[in-house]
C-alpha cells in the first residue's frame, strides 16, 4: 500500500498543535515551576531551583486543611455512592413496570449545570434568619436541634458536601451497573435456580464475580473524580473555600492560581503535582488489587 | 402460599427503595421550581416554608433577566458551546481518520504518544494554559474561553475505534473509483460512524454547558461570563440580599436546556455516557 506520510500528518496537524500547546508543553512547564523557588509573576524572575515550593506546600495549614478535606470526602463518598448504586442497580434490575422512569430519574442530575443545583442544596440546608430551611424542619420533626449546615460545625458542611457530592456522581454509576447487570447471561441465573441456590448465594457466587470488572472501574474513576472535587464545594459554599475551611486540593491551586490569594504559579503547580502523585498511587494501587480479585472474561 | 407473600414484601420493598431514591433525587428540581414561582414577601414570610405556591407568580423571572444579564450568559454558553463543539469535531475527525485509515511513518508511535496523553489530569495543565492565555492577551474573549478544550485525546481514540470497524473493502472501493480522501471520508465514514459523531457531540456539549473552572479563570468581564460562573456571581453579588426566589428562577432557566436535550434525546445520551462518559 502507498504511504501518505505528508496527507496524514495534514490530517494530524491542528490536534498535533493543539495537544503541544496546551497539553504537552504545559506538562513540562508546571514541572519547571514547580521547582522554580520564589518566582514572581509580575517580573517572571525565580531565586533558585530547588523543593521550596513542595515544602512551602506541604506547611501551608490551608494546604494541609484542603487534604484532609478531600481525603474524606474520597474515603466516605466513593464506597457510600458504588455500594449504594449498586443497590439501586440491583433494585431496577429485579423489576418491569417504572423501570424505565426510575431510569431518566436518577439521571436527571448528570445533565444539570452543578454549580446551579448546588445552590438549591444551599438553600434546602442553610438556616437563615428567615427560615431554619427545609432540612432543619425535617430534623425538628423527629425531635432533633436545628444545624446551620453551610456555615456551622465543621461535621455538618461535611454532611452536606458528602450527600451533594453522592448525589452528583449516583447517576453514572447507576447507568454503568445497571448495563452490566444487564449483560449478565441468564442463563447462568437458571441454572443456579434449577439447583436451588439462594438469591444471596445467587448474588456472591454468579452476578458479583460477573460484574466485579465493572465495579473496579466504578471504583478507579471515583476515586480519580472524588479526588479533583472542587466545583460542587464552590457550588455549597461559595468561592472562598478557604474562609469557609472547606477547600480541597484543586481548589487550593485555583486559589493560588488567581483572585485575591492568587498569583504564585509555582505553588500551584507544586500542589498540582503533588495531587497527581496521589491520584496515579491510589489508581495504581486499585489496578494492583483488582487484578488479584476481579474475574475478567 | 408463604413463599409468594414474602416475593411480593420484597417487591414492595424494592419499589419503596426506589421510590425514596427517585424522591431524594427530585426534591431539589421541585423546591427550585417552587421556590423560583413564590413572590419575595411570601418567600421571606414563611418561617416553615410551604410545599406548594400559594400565588404563583413569574416576576421573579423578569427580574433574573432584568436584575442581572442573563439573557448575556446564556449567550456566551451558547457561542461557547456551538464553537467548542464545532472545532473539536474539526480537530479530532481528520485526527482519527488518520490513525485509522491512513498508512505513515511514525503511526504508532504517535499514537502511543497520544494515548499516553489521556492519563493527564486537566488540573495539571490548566496552570500553564492560564499563563498562555493572559501573556496572549486573550482574557475576556470567547478564543481564550475555547481554545484550550478544542482537543480530546480520549474521542480521537473512540472515534478511531469507530472508523477501524468499517470494512477496509469499502475504502478500497472507494480508492478504484477515484474518490478522494477527504470526500471518502465525508461521504462515507461519517455517515457510517454517526451514532459515535452523536455520542461525542452530546458528551462535550453537556461538558461546555457546565464548563466552571476554565472560565472562571479566564474571565472577569461579566460580558463574558457562561452560566455557571453567572450562578455563582448571582449568589454573591446579584439581586440584593437573600433574594431566594429570584436566584431560584436563575437556576430553573440554567437548567432547563440541557433537561430538554435529555428528555428529547433519552436513549442516545445514556447510551453514549455509558460508552464514553466521565464524571463519576
Amino acid at each position: 500500500m502507498k504511504k501518505n506520510n505528508l496527507k496524514a500528518w495534514l490530517y494530524l496537524l491542528p490536534a498535533i498543535l493543539f495537544l503541544g500547546v496546551f497539553m504537552v508543553y504545559p506538562l513540562i512547564d508546571v514541572c519547571v515551576y514547580s521547582v522554580e523557588e520564589n518566582y514572581n509573576f509580575a517580573s517572571q524572575s525565580f531565586t533558585g531551583i530547588g523543593a521550596g515550593n513542595f515544602r512551602y506546600v506541604l506547611s501551608d495549614p490551608y494546604f494541609v486543611q484542603a487534604l484532609k478535606n478531600t481525603f474524606i470526602i474520597v474515603a466516605i463518598t466513593v464506597p457510600l455512592s458504588t455500594g449504594f448504586a449498586l443497590l439501586i442497580s440491583l433494585g431496577l434490575s429485579s423489576i418491569k413496570a417504572l423501570r424505565n422512569t426510575f431510569q431518566t430519574v436518577y439521571f436527571l442530575p448528570y445533565v444539570t449545570n452543578t454549580l446551579a443545583v448546588g445552590l438549591v442544596f444551599m438553600i434546602l440546608f442553610k438556616k437563615t434568619a428567615y427560615t431554619d430551611g427545609m432540612v432543619n424542619l425535617l430534623i425538628n420533626k423527629f425531635g432533633g436541634a436545628s444545624v446551620d449546615f453551610i456555615e456551622g460545625p465543621y461535621w455538618a458542611k461535611m454532611f452536606v458536601m458528602c450527600f451533594y457530592t453522592v448525589w452528583v456522581v449516583m447517576p453514572f454509576k447507576i447507568l454503568i451497573l445497571t448495563s452490566a447487570l444487564a449483560s449478565v447471561n441468564q442463563d447462568y441465573y437458571k441454572a443456579a435456580k434449577v439447583d436451588g441456590a439462594t438469591s444471596g448465594r445467587i448474588f456472591r457466587k454468579i452476578t458479583l464475580p460477573m460484574i466485579s470488572p465493572t465495579v473496579f472501574y466504578l471504583i478507579i474513576t471515583g476515586f480519580i473524580g472524588a479526588f479533583k472535587a472542587y466545583s460542587d464545594e464552590v457550588a455549597l459554599f461559595g468561592t472562598n473555600l478557604n474562609a469557609a475551611g472547606m477547600n480541597t486540593i484543586v481548589g487550593y491551586v485555583y486559589d493560588m492560581l488567581y483572585g485575591d490569594s492568587g498569583g504564585y504559579p509555582s505553588y500551584a503547580a507544586a500542589a498540582a503535582l503533588i495531587l497527581f502523585a496521589i491520584v496515579f498511587t491510589i489508581t495504581y494501587i486499585n489496578l494492583t488489587f483488582s487484578k488479584n480479585k476481579v474475574q475478567y472474561m | 402460599m408463604i413463599e409468594k407473600k414474602s416475593a411480593s414484601f420484597s417487591r414492595a420493598l424494592i419499589y419503596f427503595f426506589l421510590a425514596v431514591w427517585a424522591l431524594i433525587v427530585l426534591f431539589p428540581f421541585y423546591w427550585m421550581i417552587l421556590t423560583s414561582l413564590k413572590s419575595f414577601a411570601s418567600y421571606n414570610s414563611e418561617y416553615i416554608p410551604r410545599f406548594i405556591a400559594t400565588d404563583p407568580t413569574l416576576e421573579n423571572y423578569t427580574s433574573a433577566f432584568q436584575a442581572v444579564p442573563l439573557g448575556r450568559y446564556f449567550l456566551n454558553t451558547l457561542i461557547f458551546t456551538v464553537a467548542t463543539t464545532g472545532l473539536m469535531m474539526l480537530v479530532i475527525i481528520p485526527a482519527a481518520f488518520a490513525f485509522a485509515r491512513l498508512q505513515f511513518k511514525g503511526r504508532n508511535a504517535v499514537f502511543a504518544l497520544f494515548l499516553s496523553l489521556m492519563m493527564i489530569p486537566t488540573e495539571l495543565v490548566i496552570i500553564t494554559n492560564y499563563v498562555t492565555i493572559v501573556n496572549w492577551n486573550m482574557r475576556n474573549t470567547y478564543l481564550g474561553l475555547i481554545l484550550p478544550s478544542v482537543t480530546s485525546v480520549f474521542y480521537i481514540y473512540l472515534l478511531k475505534e469507530n472508523f477501524e470497524a468499517i470494512p477496509d473493502e469499502l475504502y478500497q472501493a472507494a480508492k478504484v473509483d477515484g474518490t478522494s480522501d477527504l470526500k471518502y471520508l465525508v461521504k462515507v465514514m461519517i455517515p457510517i460512524c454517526q451514532p459515535t459523531v452523536v455520542t461525542i457531540i452530546i458528551l462535550k456539549v453537556i461538558e461546555c454547558w457546565n464548563s466552571y473552572v476554565w472560565p472562571r479563570l479566564i474571565t472577569y468581564d461579566a460580558n463574558y461570563f457562561l452560566v455557571s460562573n453567572g450562578i455563582q456571581e448571582i449568589r454573591e453579588n446579584g439581586f440584593g440580599r437573600e433574594n431566594t426566589p429570584a436566584m431560584m428562577a436563575a437556576v430553573v432557566v440554567i437548567s432547563i436546556p440541557l433537561i430538554v436535550l435529555f428528555l428529547v434525546f433519552r436513549k442516545k445520551i445514556m447510551a453514549g455516557v455509558s460508552r464514553g462518559g466521565t464524571k463519576g
